[in-house]
């Protein structure tokens, strides 16, 4: 799909639509009521640009906007201002993840201008996983903000065109802001008042954690929808492929934030092929999680298992036959 | 230690109270404080809130105190700085991603704030960033010069 006022250069931004923040394709598609796939693109060990242009590739036609991850897992990768004005170049919509351990207020600040002047529309605020989860546990912390202040902070850039210091913006970065959120993470009760506050502190659109687990999220749902919190947010749930039962159990115990009931982990030891059970599960979760009242989206995580992105979305049916925005061809571009 | 937070974050209605209490006297005390000089007090009644505070809720003097709205449970002890709330790794047994063998300090500030018994939990109150310059420097005589409105002290450039 494209839209009438498209840029006719891949990567030019589009203009800001009335009672939009941003110039990107992901607010306007979620504000026209559309259930949105996005999908979390793994940046390379590498500074080869094409080893981004081929991983982005392999989304062509099945998601809205990619997430760059920004050192998830406190590991040292691509970073996320890198991808994301690799891509945003070749007219991809990109949700720019900002995480506080890395980077602190000043640096944090002058990266969301530098990704916004580069074609960023989305940022997603995260406080991010701490050093002890990576590869570089001796290093430090840095966390000067956390992931609510920095929702804070860039709304006021955004909003107010100033910096936290005060002092002036003379161009505001138009940016649609996201957060996180772990509905199933203790202290259970206070989760959905934990996302009310987010949405307070700026947060326009929600990407959740992996959701296993559709009665526990069926319930933090109701509690979010009492508090009107879906209709304030673009809520997309968070669902990935588990690659065996082995890989989920591991998971379970070794990843910070990740609830795997029994259940899954029973359905996928008892199937005949691991992995194929793992994709019909992810299948089955989107199909369920569209059903739910105040679910915007689905936000794919799949690990290690990006090839099989497009073929779970089109297995899902949750586009409902909506042709997505893809890229031109570059030659067509050139004439 | 752990086991006072706990315990504090168990009584933070009481000690919301009793602290609510020391104000009002430190608020009388004011005209007095103001004569001697905040900056020449700043040393001394830090020391006293260092230990008492430290005691109670294991405090890392960060000079902005918010104990208040996150249900006795100092946030400066959570290994990431979060003021504003639990991360999303909190273990299922509700400790720390970081130090698992400590309870989440938002855990304990989320039980907290429910044994308050107010009806609007303060800790939804967005936090703004810890001021850096503040670190070790009195949070009981910042919060007097904000309810007499006097000019704060702290940081020295800004006296």
């Amino acid at each position: 799909m494209r839209f009438e006022d498209e840029p006719l250069v891949d990567g030019e931004n589009y203009p800001v639509l009335p009672g939009h923040v941003s110039p990107g394709r992901l607010e306007r598609v979620l504000r026209a009521g559309e259930f949105v796939v996005t999908a979390e693109i793994a940046p390379p060990d590498s500074a080869d640009p094409d080893a981004v242009y081929e991983r982005a590739a392999m989304f062509d036609g099945y998601v809205d906007a990619m997430n760059a991850t920004d050192g998830s897992g406190a590991h040292c990768h691509m970073s996320s201002v890198g991808m994301c004005s690799l891509l945003t170049r070749r007219g991809y919509a990109m949700v720019m993840q900002v995480s506080c351990r890395d980077r602190n207020r000043i640096a944090i600040q002058g990266d969301v201008l530098g990704a916004s002047a580069m074609g960023v529309s989305n940022i997603l605020c995260l406080t991010g996983d701490g050093v002890q989860a990576g590869d570089h546990p001796e290093a430090k912390p840095v966390f000067d903000l956390d992931c609510m202040s920095t929702l804070e902070m860039l709304t006021g850039m955004r909003e107010q065109s100033q910096f936290l210091s005060g002092r002036k913006i003379s161009s505001p970065p138009r940016v649609f802001l996201g957060a996180a959120a772990n509905p199933f993470g203790p202290p259970l009760d206070y989760r959905p008042l934990r996302l009310m506050k987010k949405i307070k502190a700026g947060a326009q659109f929600i990407q959740t954690q992996y959701c296993f687990d559709l009665d526990l999220f069926k319930e933090y749902m109701s509690v979010v929808r009492d508090h009107g919190g879906h209709e304030k947010a673009f809520i997309l749930a968070g669902v990935g492929p588990l690659a065996s039962a082995k890989s989920a159990l591991w998971i379970r115990n070794n990843v910070a934030g990740v609830h795997i009931p029994d259940a899954i982990i029973d359905r996928l030891k008892g199937a005949k092929n691991q992995k194929e059970e793992g994709v019909k599960i992810c299948v089955e979760m989107m199909q369920q999680l569209q059903q739910i009242e105040g679910v915007a989206g689905v936000h794919i995580m799949a690990y290690k298992q990006e090839h099989r992105v497009a073929e779970i979305v089109k297995q899902s049916g949750v586009l409902g036959g909506r042709e997505l925005w893809q890229p031109k061809p570059l030659v067509e571009q050139a004439i | 230690m752990r086991t006072m937070r706990r315990w504090s974050v168990r009584h933070a209605r009481g000690l919301k109270k009793l602290y609510s209490l020391l104000e009002q006297i430190i608020l009388k005390l004011n005209p007095v404080i103001k004569r001697v000089g905040y900056a020449r007090l700043d040393k001394p009644i830090l020391a006293v809130e260092k230990l008492a505070k430290g005691v109670l809720v294991d405090s890392q003097s960060c000079g902005q105190c918010v104990v208040g709205e996150t249900g006795l449970s100092c946030p400066m002890n959570c290994p990431k700085s979060l003021r504003n709330g639990p991360c999303g790794g909190v273990r299922a047994n509700g400790k720390c991603e970081v130090d698992a063998d400590m309870d989440c300090v938002w855990v304990l500030a989320w039980q907290g704030n429910k044994n308050m018994g107010v009806k609007e939990y303060p800790i939804q109150i967005v936090q703004r960033p810890v001021d850096n310059r503040l670190w070790n420097t009195s949070a009981w005589l910042r919060k007097l010069r904000e309810n007499t409105g006097e000019r704060d002290v702290f940081p020295k450039d800004a006296a």
